[in-house]
């Protein structure tokens, strides 16, 4: 007996406060869109960010009620677009897919080394340490912090340290662009494939004597190409972005290239040198000094 | 004897150098003049390749009051302007310069002047065209600091003679062999600020100096020396007014704030040295010490010497140099030989690779709460430290005020798992800035 009364008081009370719970629901609901839940797993869930909207959910919102289009997500395939397009009875859109860059080929069987890092692993460390100890200032560290960064596996360093983007796998969401110490990454439009993979702002052999495959500055892509499209500053070539050169032309401005700094990515990722790009046949890591 | 709480006690390493006195390097084959030698925009150069320059001439002017000139290191010719590696590993706009070696290398005198007879703002102006930047390593232009506190009406002037990091002597030399020189320079600050007293701090290990300098006093002198307990960091400014005056200078505020200007005994001494001159800064005393080099001591070096000369000079005696340009505990490490020395740079360590331990690769956080116990200004480096590893900024910059911290390294120090900590810091802050989520501010 001594245990009915407390018993019967906490149903009581439980009941009663589920019976404000029903209330408060009833009264406070917020109607949804019923179509953003479903909207919502029809997209990656990945909440990559490239799209602009800082989740899968906010891009579902936007594509409700502020006009992003379905082909804003660029971690969807096709037909994964298709489907959300159809679902929301809109068109697909259009939208430029981009793909991370690196603009640096300086591995460990090119560039020199000047000393060895040992403090902790990472390239945001090593850059606050004299640079990072690699003989280019600009170049790459490859200790992996854009690897660590990427969601998508799409990146991953190779044997002599240099990150290797995926294309089919790059989303874009440029994850790889904040965690580069260095900056070296770009997202470019798959329709620019043509590319300077280098920073070096030194002349000829003193930036040929810290890496072999950096730009010298000598101006020869500048010009074989249309004017414009290729620039020098600072004894580095510079591409216009905002113009799409055709085929023939592109190939014409990397063919004289003598350190083959500047390229054409292919679809598999890597970068097509012109004729004269200098051979390299090192493909050990240089030792360090 | 006075001290602030907490900090930590490292080695001080100083017998191979205190005991030597200042000697004159030779000079270089060829020098390096950085143009960014000061926090804030790099100097515009006023002259061109080809051209020759005289030892003290003005051969880069300040770009705007955030600023610093540059005067010529040597008598010679300008080689090639171009781009050079600087000690924090990127590469910066520079000029070589290649001395005459027949040249006798007197400098060149602006404009002599007796310092008590001008008034505030024109002995500013003065320092600014001297080219003088603070000296004990931060490199912050000083007549940007003398505005400052003047605008705050500063009414104590500090002078900054503890020293504290291990191995450097240069401070402590140039108190013992040139107090009169010194003495000069603290007059003249004191003068321009119109303060009541000037307080010369420095640690008890350096009694020596403050008996060589106390027979230079007038009568009338508003200047006390004061020894502090040995203690690490007490040189840095905030710290050192905590220990002297047991104030603690606002979060995100200056020294002046309080009416405090802190000045390094360096630049007091080369103020009062080269002001009555009017002649610029060209060269300045740096410690170079350290296990791995032949002759180590006190060296009168030019600005723009490269390293590669000074090691060749004075002898290295391993075949894989470490080398830091500063103290141990902030200074930097330097990976190019060809690396110039700037007016930044209070000591030049060397140390054998060999015989150095294999650093430890960071073990988990114990919370063990070692790094509470010596921060100075009692932040949280171990929350911090997660925090930077999970990227976390706005939490660091918000709560864990991440910008107090100047990057003293006693965290590091104490670490028993030999966490990273200061790195970490450095590394989250350089984030924060690229990011725009705080303003440039000297860290």
């Amino acid at each position: 007996m001594v245990y009915l009364q407390p018993l019967i008081f906490m149903a009581g009370l439980g009941g009663f406060l589920a019976f404000c719970l029903i209330l408060a629901q009833h009264y406070f609901a917020v109607a949804e869109d019923p179509r953003l839940s479903q909207l919502v797993e029809l997209l990656p869930q990945s909440n990559c960010g490239a799209c602009g909207a800082p989740s899968c959910r906010a891009f579902a919102e936007n594509l409700l009620h502020h006009g992003s289009q379905p082909a804003h997500c660029s971690q969807s395939t096709l037909s994964q677009v298709q489907k959300i397009a159809d679902f929301l009875q809109v068109e697909v859109g259009v939208m430029e897919r981009k793909v991370a860059r690196l603009a640096c080929q300086g591995g460990g069987n090119v560039a020199r080394q000047r000393a060895s890092y040992r403090g902790f692993y990472s390239c945001a460390g090593a850059d606050l340490v004299a640079g990072g100890g690699k003989g280019c200032a600009w170049g790459c560290l490859g200790l992996g912090d854009c690897e660590v960064a990427c969601s998508f596996d799409a990146l991953r360093l190779d044997d002599l340290g240099l990150p290797f983007v995926t294309p089919d796998k790059c989303t874009a969401c440029g994850d790889c662009v904040d965690a580069c110490p260095k900056g070296l990454f770009r997202l470019l439009p798959l329709s620019q494939p043509l590319f300077i993979a280098c920073k070096n702002l030194l002349e000829g052999e003193e930036a040929e004597a810290d890496c072999a495959v950096a730009c010298t500055g000598c101006g020869l892509c500048a010009q074989d190409s249309p004017k414009g499209l290729i620039s020098m500053r600072h004894f580095l070539a510079v591409i216009d972005e905002t113009q799409e050169p055709p085929e023939a032309v592109r190939q014409k401005a990397i063919q004289r290239c003598p350190t083959g700094a500047i390229g054409i990515w292919n679809e598999q990722g890597t970068l097509v040198k012109g004729r004269k790009a200098k051979k390299i046949l090192n493909h050990q890591r240089l030792e360090v000094g | 004897m006075r001290s602030f709480p907490q900090g930590i006690h490292p080695k001080p390493h100083k017998e191979q150098t205190r005991y030597t006195a200042i000697q004159r390097l030779e000079f270089a084959p060829y020098f390096v003049l950085l143009l960014n030698q000061q926090i804030g925009k790099p100097s515009l150069p006023l002259v061109q390749e080809g051209e020759e320059v005289r030892r003290g001439q003005l051969i880069a002017q300040a770009n705007g009051d955030f600023s610093s000139p540059l005067h010529a290191p040597v008598t010679g010719r300008v080689l090639k302007r171009g781009l050079n590696l600087d000690m924090n590993g990127s590469m910066q706009d520079s000029l070589v310069i290649q001395p005459f070696p027949a040249s006798g290398q007197s400098p060149q005198l602006e404009a002599p002047c007796d310092p008590f007879a001008l008034s505030s703002l024109e002995l500013i102006e003065k320092i600014k065209t001297i080219g003088m930047v603070g000296l004990g390593g931060a490199a912050f232009p000083t007549h940007l600091k003398l505005k400052s506190s003047l605008d705050k009406k500063a009414h104590t002037l500090v002078i900054n003679g503890c020293e504290c990091e291990p191995f450097l002597t240069a401070d402590h030399r140039i108190m013992l062999e040139q107090p009169a020189k010194l003495l000069r320079g603290i007059r003249i600050i004191l003068h321009i600020l119109g303060a009541k007293q000037a307080v010369l701090a420095l640690e008890e290990n350096k009694l020596d100096a403050l008996r060589a300098i106390e027979p230079h006093l007038l009568p009338h002198d508003q200047i006390s020396l004061v020894p502090l307990k040995t203690k690490y960091p007490q040189g840095a400014e905030k710290i050192l007014i905590q220990a002297l005056f047991q104030q603690e200078v606002p979060s995100g505020g200056l020294p002046a704030d309080l009416g405090i200007m802190v000045a390094n005994v360096t630049t007091m001494y080369e103020v009062g040295q080269l002001l009555p001159l009017g002649q610029g800064i060209i060269e300045r005393v740096v410690s170079v010490s350290g296990d791995g080099v032949q002759k180590p001591g006190n060296y009168l070096i030019p600005m723009g010497t490269p390293l590669e000369f000074i090691l060749e000079t004075l002898g290295l005696c391993t075949k894989s140099p470490q080398v830091i340009f500063g103290g141990p505990m902030m200074g930097k490490s330097v990976v190019c030989l060809q690396t110039p020395t700037t007016k930044g740079v209070t000591g030049i360590l060397v140390f054998r690779g060999e015989s150095r331990p294999k650093p430890q690769a960071p073990l988990p956080c114990i919370n063990c709460g070692e790094c509470l116990q010596v921060c100075p200004l009692r932040l949280n480096p171990c929350e911090m430290a997660r925090q930077a590893a999970n990227n976390q900024l706005e939490p660091l910059l918000k709560r864990f005020h991440l910008f107090d911290c100047f990057e003293c390294g006693s965290c590091a120090w104490v670490c028993p798992s030999k966490i990273p900590l200061t790195q970490l810091f450095k590394a989250a802050k350089k984030q924060i800035r690229q990011k725009k989520l705080h303003p440039l501010k000297s860290a």
